[in-house]
Parts: structure tokens; C-alpha cells; sequence
């Protein structure tokens, strides 16, 4: 503070080269290109919700939300779908959570380096195989010789989320320092022990998190439920043995129908899954804030 | 696991040590002993591997009870490697492995028959970085050794309350014990780290470079700390520092590529080595 900025400014070291005007233009470049990169992405996102609301929100309402499809019309809702959703959801959640969670916890605590890589890079193949193959897959096995039904269209889910659960905990659960197990391990704690005492609370924020973003994925898939929960009545169903309605087939049955307040109400159901998506993944966030927080505090 | 316990405790009761091959036999040692029990490790030909690297050679060294044992060296010395071995935490990284005996009066611990749960309720560990459990509180933190090693539920208040007093952080704690492990500053974690693994009464605590992490004040009440602990509990302590084991060692060990090189009482190592190397790194030429 005692150097005036006009003595600064007469220092020779602190002038300008060559080299470091060239310097500040490709930083200057990249940056601005980083920046434009930025802003297509969160564009596409804003163009994608902001089409979703205006054409879906005039065919939005309580009744919409409440009253079960109408076969023609604009009457009617979506009630039944979003009930259906709901329950495929919850039944694939309960199977692929707390199975995606102990894979996690063999792949990064149990197994072996080489078994562990074996196991992660299968689950990263499974991660990227189409998932209407998936639907095909238990459609083959639960749907052929009996019928459509929920329990299948959950197998089905099940599958799509299993690898994401199984892959976000595993990264999360590596992330948690070996300082923190080592001091389990040397109070007397068994391996057992200290994962599920002292590793898994630490990274379970974490994982919560991950396992939303699986659930929010898979209220959003189409292709495992048409093969496996697509042919359903316009009512409420809740029975795991029937096909039950859901959202993304239902956005897709009236977005194919020859009727204009169909097609409305597929943007309206389609601003219904959306938003409760985006609900899905901001309470993640919050989840990964207060991980971020047990894992970052301890992992110096 | 029970059974191997009681085998243990059992066989931990005080006996006449056997006159062996111990490097270090001074006086004040001898009389120390004098406690209901007796608290002797002594390392027999231990050799310590990460896969084909040898990190530890041949290495016989006591730990004296009612001593602070200090153990210098450069990095990479294998200090650490060495007492890792005593409550076999070494065994636990993938490839390592460790030969010779840890006697924990007269018991080896290395001995295929006893669990390492029980070896490690009688030897506790305090590492270089303060290391609390993020999850827990304070008060979890302490408690967590006592409910690894099944104490019965209305002893654990009492206990905690008394390691916390015994790592000199009770009144600085007490107000707060179901605050976050995390919320204390950096001494009083590693504080915190000592209560937890004094906790479950340890017969010998390893201390890891404890300091290396923390401030010159909060150094200063961990070794005061230490200098209160040495009539309970047999301590060695890993240190990078000279200063800190010239200070605070009654006896050192010198160790260098993974031999012992000498062990002497402090004084002597600091003002008369007899080996070279020993007076070659204790003043600064190399390490």
C-alpha cells in the first residue's frame, strides 16, 4: 500500500513483452470459448423447459392432474399415469437402491483391484446398452407367455437404474479418505465394521444423491415400459400383475393421436415429468452439498 | 472372538520377563515395570515387505513401559512400516506382509491364533493427520472404539467422559459433545483422535507423527499431553521432527533404509551416539 500505482507502472519488469500479450490472448480465446460452450448448454436446457411450459401450461390444471385419461377429448387428465409412475418407480427404486449400493460397496471396499475394475466396467457396458434392448430383454422373459405388467415394467427400470446406482456409490464411496477407515480398522473394527459404520454414513449423502438422480432418470425413460407396461385402460390401476399406466408412454400415446387436445395434453403431461424431475434433482443437489461437505472437510 | 479375548487378557497378566537379547536396559526402565501390569513390546527379527520391497530388516527393539520410545529417520526409513507392524495395521494394505515376532509381554501378536480385533484393543493408534470419524460427534467419536469392542452401554458415558479428561480436552469439549468431531480446530482433532483411541484403555499407543499436521501450540499440548500418558500407557512416537523426540523421547531409536541403527536413551543419542550415521542425522548432515 505504501507503493503509489505511478511507481508501479514505471517498473521495467512489469511491462508488457511479446510473449505475454500472445500469452493473454489465447487465455482471453479460450475462455471465451469455454463461455459460449457454457451458455449453448444451459440455452438448450432453458429452450427445451421453456417450450415444455408454454405449450403444456394452458392444458395444466387440478383437474388435469387429478382425474384419470379421458379416451377422447380434452377432458380427462393424467392421474392414472402419474399414479402408475409412481408406483414403477417405487418398486424399481426398492430393488435397484439397496442392490446397486451393496455392489458399490464390494466394488470399492471388498473386491480385489483387478475383480473391482471386472465388476465396474461390466456395469459401465450395462450403463450404456439402449435401453429399449433392455425392454426387449424382459419382454422376453416376464412379458411373452403371460402378459404386460408393471412388475416387468419395474425389472425393467430396475435395470436401467441398477448401473447408475451402482457406479455413482462406488465413486463416492472411494472418495472417502482412508484415513477415516484406517482409524476404524485400528479401534478393532472388522472390515465389515468400518464400511458399514464409519464408510458408508460418510458417503451416504452422496449416494442418496446418486440414487435420485437413478430414480429421476428412470421416471423419464420410454423404452424398457413399452414393451413391458403400455397397454393399459384409462384408469387407475395399482396392481403390480396389470400394466400400469405411466407418464413417458402416455406423453407418447397422445402425442400420437390425431386429436389437438391430445397433443396439448402430451405437453402439459410432459411439464408434469419434467418438473418433477427437476424437483428429483435439486433436492439431490442438496444431498451433494452435504456430502461435499463430509467427505471435502475430512479428505484434506 | 470372545474366547481369543479372554485368552489374551488371561495371558496378559504380569510375568517375569525373560532376560533376552533387549537392546535397551536401563534402570528406570526396571522400576517403571512395577505397575499391575507390565506393558512390554518387544519386536523379535521383524521384517516388513510391500510386496518385493523389503521395508523393515531384521529389526529387535523394546518398548519399555512407563517410557515415551521416539523413533527417527528420514523418509522412507520405514518408521512407520515398523510400528504399523505392532498392531498389525501393516497387514491390512494389499501385497504387505511381515515376518518375526511382536511380543506384547511375553504374547506374540503376530500369532496366527489371536484376532487382530483384540490385538488392536490393546495397542491403539493416533495418525499424522487428525483423523475424527466425519459423521460422528464428538462424544460418537470417543464412543466408537468402546462400541467396536462391545462395552456395555452404561459404562460408555463414564468412559468417554475419562479419555476426554485424559487427553486434556475435557474442558475445552464438554459443552458441546454432540457437536461434529469436525468443528474442533485441527489439535483439538488430533486431542480428540487420542481420547478415541484411549478409550478403549490401550496397554500401548503408536503415535504416527502426530504433530507433523499441526501448529506449534497445538504441538506443545499434544507433548505435555504425552509426558501425563507415559505412566498409563507404553507410548512410541513416530516423529520426522529431532526436536520433538530430543525433547519429549526418554529413550530413541535411530532407523535408517529400514534398519534399526541404534537405540539408546535419548540424552546419549543426542550428545554421544555410538554409531556414525546416528551422529551424522541427529546433527542435520543428511536425512
Amino acid at each position: 500500500m505504501t507503493v503509489s500505482t505511478n511507481e508501479m507502472s514505471q517498473r521495467g519488469p512489469c511491462a508488457q513483452t511479446g510473449n505475454l500479450r500472445r500469452r493473454r490472448l489465447i487465455n482471453r480465446a479460450l475462455e471465451v470459448t469455454a463461455w459460449v460452450a457454457a451458455v449453448i448448454a444451459v440455452g438448450t436446457l432453458a429452450v427445451v423447459i421453456g417450450s415444455v411450459v408454454l405449450k403444456g401450461i394452458s392444458s395444466l390444471s387440478w383437474q388435469f392432474l387429478t382425474t384419470p385419461t379421458a379416451p377422447f377429448g380434452s377432458g380427462g387428465g393424467i392421474s392414472n399415469a402419474i399414479i402408475g409412475t409412481g408406483i414403477l418407480v417405487a418398486v424399481a427404486t426398492a430393488m435397484a437402491v439397496p442392490l446397486g449400493m451393496l455392489i458399490a460397496i464390494f466394488t470399492s471396499e471388498l473386491a480385489g483391484p483387478r475383480l473391482s475394475f471386472l465388476f465396474r466396467y461390466v456395469l459401465d457396458v450395462l450403463n450404456g446398452v439402449p435401453t429399449i434392448i433392455i425392454g426387449i430383454f424382459i419382454f422376453g422373459l416376464m412379458v411373452v407367455g403371460h402378459q404386460q405388467s408393471g412388475l416387468a415394467g419395474s425389472v425393467a427400470l430396475t435395470i436401467v437404474m441398477l448401473p447408475l446406482v451402482a457406479r455413482s456409490s462406488h465413486e463416492v464411496l472411494s472418495l472417502v479418505p482412508d484415513a477415516v477407515k484406517e482409524a476404524a480398522m485400528a479401534l478393532g473394527a472388522s472390515r465389515w465394521r468400518t464400511t458399514l459404520t464409519v464408510v458408508v454414513p460418510t458417503a451416504l449423502s452422496g449416494m442418496i444423491t446418486g440414487a435420485l438422480l437413478a430414480v429421476a432418470r428412470a421416471a423419464g425413460e420410454t423404452a424398457p415400459l413399452l414393451f413391458t407396461s403400455s397397454i393399459f385402460p384409462n384408469l387407475v390401476q395399482t396392481k403390480l400383475s396389470q400394466a400400469l399406466p405411466n407418464i413417458p408412454v402416455t406423453i407418447f400415446q397422445f402425442s400420437e393421436s390425431p386429436e389437438p387436445a391430445k397433443h396439448a395434453q402430451a405437453w402439459a403431461a410432459a411439464l408434469v415429468l419434467i418438473a418433477f424431475v427437476l424437483l428429483i434433482n435439486v433436492t439431490a443437489r442438496s444431498f451433494l452439498a452435504r456430502s461435499r461437505r463430509q467427505l471435502g472437510s475430512s479428505g484434506r | 472372538m470372545p474366547d481369543t479375548k479372554e485368552k489374551i487378557s488371561a495371558r496378559l497378566v504380569p510375568r517375569a520377563e525373560p532376560e533376552g537379547d533387549m537392546r535397551v536396559t536401563t534402570g528406570a526402565a526396571q522400576q517403571e515395570v512395577a505397575g499391575d501390569t507390565s506393558r512390554q513390546v518387544r519386536l523379535q527379527e521383524l521384517n516388513a515387505f510391500y510386496g518385493n520391497h523389503q521395508a523393515v530388516r531384521d529389526v529387535n527393539l523394546a518398548f519399555e513401559p512407563g517410557r515415551v520410545t521416539g523413533i527417527i529417520g528420514p523418509s522412507g526409513c520405514g518408521k512407520s512400516t515398523l510400528v504399523r507392524c505392532v498392531n498389525r495395521m501393516h497387514e491390512e494394505i494389499p501385497g504387505a506382509r511381515s515376518e518375526g515376532q511382536v511380543l506384547l509381554d511375553g504374547v506374540d501378536l503376530h500369532d496366527r491364533a489371536i484376532d487382530v480385533v483384540s490385538v488392536r484393543r490393546f495397542v491403539g493408534m493416533v495418525f499424522q493427520k487428525p483423523n475424527p470419524f466425519p459423521t460422528m460427534s464428538i462424544f460418537g467419536n470417543v464412543a466408537a472404539g468402546l462400541r467396536f469392542t462391545g462395552t456395555p452401554r452404561n459404562e460408555v458415558a463414564d468412559r468417554v467422559t475419562e479419555a476426554l479428561q485424559g487427553a486434556g480436552l475435557w474442558d475445552e469439549v464438554k459443552d458441546r459433545l454432540s457437536s461434529s468431531g469436525l468443528s474442533l480446530s485441527g489439535g483439538q482433532q488430533q486431542r480428540l483422535c487420542i481420547a478415541r483411541a484411549l478409550a478403549v484403555q490401550p496397554q500401548v499407543l503408536l503415535m504416527d507423527e502426530p504433530c507433523s499436521a499441526l501448529d506449534p501450540i497445538a504441538t506443545l499440548k499434544i507433548e505435555e499431553l504425552i509426558g501425563e500418558l507415559k505412566d498409563k500407557v507404553t507410548i512410541v512416537l513416530v516423529t520426522h521432527n529431532m526436536q520433538q523426540a530430543a525433547r519429549i523421547a526418554d529413550t530413541t531409536a535411530f532407523m535408517l533404509g529400514g534398519e534399526l541403527i541404534e537405540v539408546d536413551s535419548t540424552e546419549k543419542m543426542f550428545t554421544n551416539p555410538s554409531d556414525e550415521r546416528t551422529e551424522q542425522y541427529v546433527t542435520g548432515k543428511y536425512g
